[in-house]
């Protein structure tokens, strides 16, 4: 589904990503883990289209289509999705128009018309339940006040309603306690299927107990120094990231 | 001739047309008014009020102070500027001269009637005499050039413990006439205790004339009065407005004027609250979306003479292009005035390389108790929220577009009728090209 061949990017000329190779397949959950300032959240960006970090060199592929080209929507569109370790906050926008818009946006880009009313409704009720999000909450300003918790439950909240192909959970469970994290991680759980793929970027082992990753890939300075199975996040969280060398 | 020399010549003209009483105070005053215009002229930019704000290229202009060719108007062709979807009474002018056709006024328990049948008629004597230019600013020349002039425009007087059930619509219009009109409405509004009223009021001109509207309008509410006043700014490109609006209000009085400013060449809301009493509570809003060469200035300033009173003030702008605005907010509070609330914000985005804003918040503050707060911000659109919604499937521009929706929100959100606050709602998202059903 996704490939990053050879991935070099940065910002205000100084290099973050050297040289980054990563194939996702459809069906699968890859972890990448590693210590602050390795880069985690730089690539998670650069794969989203945030305009500002540089690509220098290498491409980004979904789906046989080079997306290096295309605006933040235009992905967002084919199916890319990320969960902002920090989610903004809008003003005068709630959350329940917010997420209107998206989905009626993508449904426009891919020449559907806007999705009934009856329907939307529907789809909202059905997925705030799964995060069990208090519905006042959605009529609110985007993020406005919110706690961290609140802030990352909807970001999940919207992952579930605009159905992803590639979520990408840059630092989902930071800011979460336990209880707020297994409800995010029984969502992501239950959206999970043959057809899509979760990429999740954390620093520390405890939300993989919770999503559990097919693939662990550890990024220092830039590049992923190894990969592994499940395992791996265990022996991380033991030995610490110095272990690897 | 020189539009300082016509205005004198006009003066003479009114003055000996006998439409006017010669024998009322209202003359007296008018004669003086004159008499002070003349001494100062019109003001410069070397005045420090007017420091940023130019009249000159409005002032260029060769204007006709009372036009001769009466033009009609059909409702058909004006039913858009109302906000017609509610009952109201209304209160219209054409060209500066009084529309009976297009207007509903009424005399049943509450006065919404002429200034200039209230001018004259000794009826109303008491309350002109007690009331009339007692509160307009006697130092700005422009205000003076009013005063001179008064005759048209709206007279609302509502006696103690009426709440008016409908609004007020007071509109002036401007058609296509051959000369460049210069148009002085003179506005009287008088809420007695316990009354409650909500004015809208407009001006619009009908085509690409160049127009000059000097506007006053003296407010007063009376104890625990409620008034609402709205201005809708929305003209076109060659039509300019100078709007001096002065409220007094008496105990426990609320009083909240809201201007919506999204056209015209160049538009000066002068706004002066004067609170006499205590647990007065004043409202100033105000949202500016303009862009080509636009000007808005919005001058406010609140006298807080007593204690336990409160004032709040949220301004909002968005210039494009070479747009230009400025904002110079007051807030006076005296050795007296202990206990009292003052919050004003004035937050502006500008999204053209040329526009700019001047802003300028006062305070003086003389009491020592008292809880006072200015905020004023300039900036552009948030990048990282930019990048969040188009992450989320928004493209650039709608997302722009509904961020600086989001923006004016707040202002929007203080709108009392809710057809009106739909209208503006409307004209807001029409202004920044916004999908509605947001």
């Amino acid at each position: 589904m996704l490939i990053i061949k050879n991935l070099h990017a940065s910002v205000n000329d100084t290099k973050i990503l050297k040289g980054i190779n990563l194939e996702i397949k459809a069906g699968e959950v890859h972890a990448i883990m590693g210590p602050n300032g390795s880069g985690k959240s730089t690539l998670s960006s650069v794969i989203a289209g945030n305009g500002v970090y540089d690509v220098d060199s290498g491409d980004i592929i979904l789906e046989n289509e080079s997306i290096l080209e295309m605006a933040p929507e235009e992905r967002a569109h084919k199916g890319i999705f990320m969960s902002f370790q920090y989610p903004v906050e809008i003003p005068g926008v709630s959350t329940i128009n917010f997420i209107k818009t998206a989905i009626n946006e993508k449904r426009k880009a891919q020449g559907l018309e806007d999705l009934p009313a009856k329907n939307m409704l529907q789809l909202i009720k059905e997925k705030s339940e799964l995060l069990e999000m208090d519905r006042k909450f959605l009529s609110r300003s985007l993020n406005q006040g919110f706690s961290g918790g609140e802030k990352k439950r909807n970001e999940i909240f919207q992952m579930a309603m605009l159905d992803p192909k590639l979520a990408i959970l840059d630092e989902t469970d930071s800011g979460l306690d336990i209880d707020a994290l297994k409800i995010v991680a029984n969502g992501v759980n239950k959206l999970k299927n043959e057809n899509n793929a979760v990429l999740v970027i954390t620093h520390y082992q405890r939300l993989l107990d919770y999503i559990v990753p097919d693939f662990v890939h550890v990024l220092k300075d830039g590049k992923i120094i190894k990969s592994g199975g499940k395992e791996l996040a265990l022996e991380l969280e033991a030995k610490g990231y110095d272990w690897v060398k | 001739m020189k539009l300082k020399d016509k205005l004198a010549t006009s003066f003479f003209e009114l003055e000996n047309k006998g439409i006017l009483d010669l024998e009322s105070n209202v003359h007296e005053i008018r004669s003086k008014a004159f008499a002070d215009f003349e001494a100062k002229g019109f003001p410069t930019k070397r005045d420090e009020e007017w420091k940023y704000t130019s009249l000159k290229s409005v002032l260029n202009e060769d204007y006709t102070i009372f036009p001769k060719g009466e033009n009609a108007v059909e409702l058909k062709d004006v039913k858009k500027y109302f906000i017609h979807e509610i009952d109201s009474y209304k209160i219209v002018f054409i060209d500066g001269v009084y529309s009976s056709f297009l207007s509903e006024t009424t005399h049943e328990g509450i006065d919404i009637c002429l200034m200039s049948s209230a001018l004259k008629k000794p009826k109303y004597k008491i309350i002109i005499d007690h009331y009339f230019n007692t509160i307009a600013n006697k130092e700005e020349s422009i205000t003076s050039l009013n005063t001179a002039f008064s005759n048209q425009g709206a007279y609302i007087h509502i006696p103690k413990n009426k709440v008016v059930p409908k609004p007020i619509q007071v509109l002036h219009f401007s058609t296509k006439n051959k000369e460049n009109l210069f148009l002085q409405p003179r506005n009287l509004i008088v809420v007695d205790e316990n009354s409650h009223v909500q004015i809208i009021e407009r001006h619009q001109s009908l085509s690409d004339n160049v127009v000059l509207t000097n506007s006053v309008t003296e407010i007063f509410a009376n104890k625990r009065a409620i008034v609402d006043y709205y201005k809708i700014q929305n003209d076109q490109n060659n039509a300019s407005l100078i709007d001096q609006t002065f409220v007094q209000q008496k105990d426990n009085s609320i009083v909240s004027v809201n201007t919506y400013s999204f056209g015209g060449k160049l538009t000066r809301n002068h706004l002066e609250f004067n609170q006499i009493g205590e647990h007065i509570d004043s409202n100033l809003n105000g949202i500016t979306i303009i862009g080509n060469k636009q000007h808005v200035d919005n001058h406010t300033t609140v006298f807080h003479n007593e204690p336990n009173c409160e004032s709040h003030e949220l301004y909002k702008g968005i210039y494009s292009d070479s747009s230009t605005g400025v904002f110079n907010g007051k807030v006076i509070v005296a050795k007296k005035a202990q206990k009292t609330n003052a919050f004003q914000q004035n937050n502006n985005i500008l999204l053209g390389e040329k526009a700019t804003i001047n802003t300028k918040p006062q305070l003086e503050i003389f009491a020592d108790d008292v809880k006072c707060s200015h905020g004023c911000t300039i900036g552009q659109l948030d990048e990282s929220a930019l990048f969040y919604m188009q992450q989320r499937g928004i493209p650039e521009k709608s997302a722009k577009g509904l961020l600086l929706y989001a923006f004016c929100n707040d202002a929007v959100d203080k709108i009392k009728i809710p057809e009106l606050k739909s209208r503006i709602s409307k004209l807001i998202a029409s202004k920044l090209d916004v999908k509605l059903g947001f």
